[in-house]
């Protein structure tokens, strides 16, 4: 099962919206309600960061038996040093985005901790692409 | 402790879930910045904050915690309401402090979490 949302930049009032619709379809799925916390908090920091740090974007999920696969591509500035925007407490967010509760420099290492493999490809000037890789709990 | 003993200790009006209010809330977090409340592992908790936007109310969903406490009478907005009632999120309103909150609700027994 594949869906596609699509995000626009700076747009703080449906900021989540994609990470609800993916919560409550991941719930109709039963899947463990431990894993889908896990899920979706990491997608909703990276929606966040799409909304806070670029243009507009994307976000495909796949969902197959045993595993989901979130893809977030998105148009924006890129980031220049992945390492170190992956580092705790980095951030470059402007006051509008903390103001909404974000722009601690938690979110990316946060995706990290709650996916089983995330990986980032960037090109400055162009956009940012995140690739979250979750395996279901076995029961 | 149920929910409206804690609104009655907090001089808190329940806002939205007010069938909620004979639950059982154990343990509570105060914070401001929503990327720390998203990285709690307890669920079932209630959230005290100042923050008051709609990203508050999406965190609490996304992590799974049902009930919000906002301080110092900070306006809850008809979306907040409706999305937090879509989720069936507790939300209260007290005129106190962030720091009053918590102490008060620490002195009475609720556990936090670090
Ligand atoms: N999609 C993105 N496009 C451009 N830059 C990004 C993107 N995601 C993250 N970044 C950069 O990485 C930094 C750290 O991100 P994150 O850990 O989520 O913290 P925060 O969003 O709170 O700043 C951001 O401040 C920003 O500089
Ligand atoms: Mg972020």
């Amino acid at each position: 099962m594949q869906i596609k949302f699509a995000i626009e930049g700076g747009d703080f009032a449906t900021a989540g919206c994609a990470s609800s619709q993916v919560k409550k379809l991941l719930k109709q799925l039963n899947i463990d309600p431990s894993d889908i916390k896990k899920i979706v908090v990491a997608l909703y920091e990276a929606e966040v960061n799409i909304v806070a740090h670029a243009y507009r974007g994307t976000i495909t999920v796949q969902i197959d038996p045993q595993k989901i696969i979130i893809v977030l591509d998105d148009e924006g500035p890129g980031i220049a040093d992945i390492n170190l925007a992956m580092q705790e407490g980095y951030s470059t967010a402007t006051s509008k985005v903390r103001e909404m509760g974000f722009g601690a420099g938690m979110g990316l290492s946060n995706i990290k901790k709650n996916s089983d493999e995330l990986n980032i490809e960037s090109i400055v000037g162009k956009g940012t692409k995140l690739t979250i890789t979750k395996f279901f709990a076995t029961s | 402790m149920k929910v409206s003993e804690i609104a009655t200790l907090l001089d808190a009006k329940i806002i939205c879930g007010e069938k909620h209010k004979d639950e059982n809330i154990e343990k509570a977090f105060s914070s401001d910045l929503m990327s720390d409340v998203l990285r709690i592992d307890a669920t079932n908790l209630l959230l005290m904050t100042g923050l008051s936007n709609l990203q508050t109310i999406r965190t609490a969903e996304m992590a799974d915690i049902g009930y919000i406490l906002f301080v110092r009478s900070k306006k809850v907005t008809p979306e907040m309401i409706k999305l937090a009632c879509e989720n069936e999120i507790v939300i209260m309103e007290s005129p106190y402090s962030l720091f009053k909150a918590s102490g008060v609700l620490y002195n009475a027994g609720i556990n936090a979490l670090y």
